[in-house]
């Protein structure tokens, strides 16, 4: 149901872990949906991503994502990382199962959270919850399969 | 690659015996059993052959086995039939939280069209008590449909006591007894039920074969329209081959049952002991009442599915009651209905066992499972670090 590139990064994700004082810290989805993505950055100067760092709970689908766009941002500038898309980063990982691409696609919006909080100069996690009630209320009810 | 099986409660490997006897009903016997000529009685003789042989596995008779495509169906038919059958008495079904979704998603469909379903709550064991069912009974309760043994945590619902209890109100029992065959004995005398589901490939037999127990005398409102196979109640030419192959898998199955699931219990006690040596892991389930051969663990700050993969790239096959499995972001209602918070549930596994493994498998998956849990911990933003 994967693709090759999916499993590699899968199980051979590039840039784990966390940067100590980093620029900026972006956090999406939630346990109750059974993902979580956290993204650091270490931003320089000239406005270029130099580092960049993920941690992340969830399925191969959210793992794989989250190891992608560590490695299609390092080295771009934040303009140009804040224009990548959740759908370009499943395309560079040759597709994903129609379900994951509503479900367990958010590495996109991890990042741009972490740049918003660099550009907000603010290290604060932004935990936002953003489902309610007791059930995960992302839109993904067509997953069959 | 080494391969390793242990999702038995998925399904499980077809029976070679089982297949021998299936084969001439693929091939020459290819008769349909409703022909008068030769090819029609050969086959005829086949299916009520297996009839016998499933309901001696069930202490039934023949006449109360009613051959469908699996338990969906017989699930399907005895819920709808019965509610149907019954409407005029009343129009409160009792089940549980607990069910699988062939009975659960019946029970809603039934809400839906105007019955009033009560869903017991369970412990944290998964379990239904036999009081819960009692304060529920109203005098409009027409039917009680609780399962023998849960398909996720293998807890054992003390089934013959509500059964007695149904009895007592003059309300119709039915049980789902798909995970029980094969693994615990099964008599519908013993456990006081009306009607019995059951499914062949969960005891290796073919799949899309199934059949249901219904009592003598309970009557059964038809849905499906057709021909006059299975006295009405299940028109449509009959799988033969598949018939054949549940008859001789049931046969099987409760043969030196306590011998086989005692062997199996103590594979399943040694992986449950490596197991939960693992830090910050739970046992969900009954820690006794519970099948021989289930074993289901959460793995705290890892998520089931790829915990799943992972195991699949060692040739391990497992399940898991994780949302990412399970074709929604929810996590199992079983685990939830349990009172598991989402990232326990998130992180459950299930391991089945059958009558092939062997010690070495265990203890081969007792070897990788720690390094797959301390790889993906290491990527969790939710993991703190070891106790040690
Ligand atoms: C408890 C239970 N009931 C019903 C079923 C449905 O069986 P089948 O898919 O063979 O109809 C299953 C199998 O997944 C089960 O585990």
């Amino acid at each position: 149901m994967y693709t090759e590139q999916v499993m590699d990064h899968f199980t051979n994700p590039r840039n784990v872990g966390e940067i100590e004082k980093a620029d900026g810290v972006g956090e999406v989805g939630n346990m109750k949906c059974g993902d979580i993505m956290r993204i650091y950055l270490k931003v320089n100067d000239n406005e270029v991503i130099e580092d960049i760092k993920f941690r992340t709970f969830g399925c191969a689908a959210a793992i794989a994502t989250s190891s992608m766009i560590t490695e299609m941002v390092k080295g771009k500038t934040i303009t140009e990382a804040m224009k990548i898309t959740n759908k370009q980063v499943a395309a560079e990982l040759g597709g994903l199962p129609a379900p994951k691409m509503h479900c367990s696609n958010l590495a996109a919006d991890a990042l741009k959270k972490a740049i918003e909080n660099y550009q907000g100069n603010n290290n604060q996690v932004n935990n936002k919850i953003e489902e309610t009630g007791n059930n995960c209320n992302r839109d993904c009810n067509n997953c069959s399969y | 690659m080494r391969k390793v099986y242990l999702d038995h409660a998925a399904t499980t490997p077809l029976n070679e015996e089982v297949l021998n006897e299936m084969l001439p009903y693929l091939k020459e016997h290819f008769g349909n059993p409703s022909s008068i000529h030769s090819f029609g009685r050969e086959a005829r003789r086949a299916v009520e052959e297996s009839r016998e042989r499933v309901a001696a596995a069930l202490g039934a008779s023949a006449e109360e086995i009613i051959f469908t495509s699996g338990a969906t169906e017989a699930n399907n038919l005895a819920i709808r039939g019965i509610a149907r059958a019954q409407q005029k008495k009343g129009n409160h079904i009792i089940t549980s939280a607990v069910e699988h979704h062939a009975v659960y998603d019946t029970c809603a469909a039934l809400q839906k069209e105007g019955f009033d379903v009560t869903f017991l709550p369970v412990d944290e064991y998964g379990m239904v008590s036999v009081d819960a069912v009692a304060a529920a009974i109203t005098d409009k309760t027409i039917l009680v449909t609780i399962m023998l043994a849960n398909n996720e945590v293998g807890t054992i619902m003390p089934i013959a006591e509500i059964g007695q209890l149904c009895r007592e109100h003059d309300i119709i029992f039915h049980t789902d007894a798909v995970q029980a065959i094969g693994n615990i004995p099964v008599n519908v005398k013993d456990l006081n039920v009306d009607l019995l589901s059951l499914t062949a490939h969960k005891f290796y037999g073919p799949k899309g074969v199934g059949a249901l127990y219904l009592r003598k005398g309970t009557r059964l409102n038809v849905y499906h329209y057709g021909g006059a196979q299975e006295r009405k109640l299940r028109p449509g030419t009959e799988n033969v081959p598949g018939i054949v192959g549940l008859g001789k898998a049931i046969e099987l199955a409760v043969k030196d049952l306590e011998a086989k699931t005692n062997r199996i219990k103590v594979l399943r006690d040694r992986l449950q002991e490596g197991l939960l040596a693992i830090e910050h892991t739970k046992l969900n389930g009954h820690p006794q009442q519970r099948l021989p051969g289930n074993l289901n663990v959460s793995i705290l700050f890892v998520e089931g599915e790829s915990l799943i993969l992972s195991l699949d790239l060692k040739g391990i096959a497992v399940s898991s009651g994780s949302a990412c499995t399970s074709g929604s972001l929810d996590p199992s209602h079983v685990l939830m209905a349990m009172g598991l918070d989402h990232q326990t549930a998130h992180g459950s596994l299930r391991f089945t066992l059958g009558v092939n493994n062997t010690e070495e498998e265990i203890d081969y998956v007792l070897e990788v499972l720690p390094d797959i849990v301390t790889r993906l911990r290491s990527m969790s933003p939710v993991y703190k670090g070891s106790n040690k």
